[in-house]
């Protein structure tokens, strides 16, 4: 041996192995607990899936083992959810725009970001609450407006601060670079700016989303939870998360199955949501400037 | 001499410092123009006054005039998309836009509705990326992100993507200190070809580079221009002693 020393087990290359299991270790913990709950759901789920369970709604005694299914739930948590998105979208994109375009850095636009995370934080529990308050006093009923209102409210600051994050990102350079052919500033903004920006702005709309559907306590209060399929914006409506909640809470071993169905086609939807938003944002990702 | 641009007791202040102090030069047409001067000189803040970039940042002053053409590009009724469309910009690093080859040359010819069909379209995508020298190496995947081009090659295609709006003025702002010494080889010899066609005015630090490219030559120091004229009078025999002590190596 020349001048390179053997490798020894001086101390730092005991620390190095040692911080490498630990991250491994977590990876583990982590993926195992994933790996654990979509097993419990396929397992006790699957035998209670039946496409009565997706096409029908509630028959009599269905919350005691009779026929039926939780079309009601399914449709009700994707008009709660896809109202929530677009509603809280219709506020946050301006909000994200005006903290960038306007605020920038600013003391203001500290505050800003600073309510936004702190109502991020705020359990749903509350804004159900919350919501549940606000409605007494109007004199209004549960219904799927009200729960998506409260799911808008939710959503709002996840949507906005994950856009905030994409649009600080944008290249100065990319700006200048469109100016300096003679574009306006609107074409900049219209060609340029949204071209770059799209797939994290998808991917924001999509967290939003992801977080309104699974959500169960907001809905509880605000949305309420019937067995019909809602026809209007003012009847309350089911939802998936509650379904699996009442259902789990039965005594009948049947219903109990069922409510782990509902679970089962709750993670489906929002797997292939997510799923669909990673594919959606590689390809629109294509020409983006890293 | 034939001036295509002229500066005429050109100040810009940024917020309380002065940056450009009485600039009066002119700037031949169809020839290769280079500024240069150590940093900090101004060379940059007289290059953006010339596509009207400086107003992009904010807090900038400036009085005097830029002529183009005999005409004063800061007039009010001036068009500045029209101003930039003139007089193009190659900048520092290049910088594609967020889309294929292609569309980063169609974008500008676009914006500016120059073409009537996609078979025009075509052919001038063609030709530019021809002038630029790139066509050989993309025409085969003209449908790929401009991303996945070397530096090198971005910087062509943006040379290109600049030539696509027809400008009359083509502006280098040290357009090939991020790039390889062949990729600056290729670009060096892209500006000579396309001197008879486009005045061209470039910053530069390198005074080999400027030595390479320079028809005419301006040498600022500390915001003023200290002596301009043909490369030959200045490289050869300048007249004032601060350009003599750079051209040795002093500054």
């Amino acid at each position: 041996m020349g001048f390179l020393k053997k490798k020894r087990w001086q101390r730092r290359h005991l620390v190095e192995t040692f911080m490498k299991f630990i991250m491994r270790f977590s990876l583990v913990i982590v993926a195992g607990s994933l790996g654990l709950i979509l097993w419990i759901v396929v397992v006790r789920g699957t035998p209670a899936l039946s496409l009565d369970m997706v096409t029908k709604i509630p028959e009599g005694g269905y919350y005691m083992g009779k026929g039926g299914g939780i079309l009601n739930a399914i449709l009700g948590s994707l008009y709660l959810a896809s109202g929530g998105t677009l509603l809280a979208m219709i506020f946050s994109v301006p909000i994200a725009m005006y903290l960038k375009t306007y605020l920038g850095d600013s003391k203001w636009g500290y505050y800003v970001r600073l309510s936004l995370d702190v109502l991020w934080g705020i359990p749903s529990i509350v804004y159900g609450a919350f919501g549940f308050t606000l409605m007494i006093a109007l004199g209004l009923r549960a219904s799927l407006l009200a729960g998506i209102i409260i799911l808008a409210l939710i959503e709002l600051p996840i949507m906005t601060r994950a856009m905030d994050e994409v649009i600080r990102r944008m290249p100065i350079d990319l700006e200048h670079a469109a100016l300096a052919l003679g574009s306006t500033k609107f074409e900049v903004a219209l060609r340029v700016v949204t071209r770059q920006m799209l797939p994290g702005i998808t991917t924001a709309i999509l967290l939003g989303f992801g977080r309104g559907i699974g959500d169960a306590a907001s809905v509880l209060f605000t949305a309420g939870y019937t067995d019909r399929i809602p026809t209007s914006l003012m009847r309350p409506t089911a939802s998936l998360p509650l379904a699996v909640f009442f259902q789990l809470g039965s005594p009948y071993p049947e219903v109990q199955q069922r409510g782990y169905a509902a679970a089962l086609i709750l993670t489906i939807i929002v797997l292939a949501v997510s799923l669909g938003s990673r594919w959606l944002s590689a390809r629109l990702n294509k020409y983006t400037i890293k | 001499m034939d001036a295509h641009i002229q500066v005429k007791n050109l100040n810009v202040y940024y917020s309380k410092q002065q940056a450009l102090k009485n600039i009066n030069i002119e700037i031949p047409k169809n020839q290769i123009t280079v500024i240069m001067g150590p940093s900090g000189c101004g060379k940059t803040t007289l290059l953006k006054t010339f596509n009207r970039f400086l107003e992009l940042t904010g807090g900038t002053q400036l009085t005097g005039e830029v002529l183009v053409d005999g005409q004063n590009i800061y007039d009010r009724d001036v068009d500045v998309t029209e101003v930039r469309k003139v007089v193009g910009l190659l900048a520092q690093r290049p910088s594609p836009l967020p889309m294929s080859i292609y569309d980063n040359v169609v974008y500008g010819m676009n914006i500016h509705r120059m073409k009537k069909d996609r078979k025009e379209y075509k052919a001038a995508v063609r030709h530019y990326l021809e002038i630029a020298g790139l066509w050989d190496e993309v025409h085969k995947r003209l449908h790929d992100p401009a991303t996945s081009l070397s530096i090198g090659q971005q910087q062509r295609l943006c040379l290109a993507r600049g030539l696509a709006v027809e400008p009359e003025i083509i502006l280098g702002d040290e357009p090939t200190s991020a790039l390889d010494p062949i990729s600056s080889q290729n670009i060096e010899s892209r500006l000579i070809e396309l001197k008879k066609q486009y005045t061209t005015v470039i910053v530069t630090h390198t005074l080999r580079q400027a030595k390479r490219l320079a028809d005419y030559v301006i040498y600022m120091y500390l915001g003023e221009v200290i002596e301009a004229g043909s490369a030959r009078e200045v490289f050869n025999d300048p007249q004032h002693e601060r350009t003599r002590a750079y051209l040795e190596g002093q500054i």
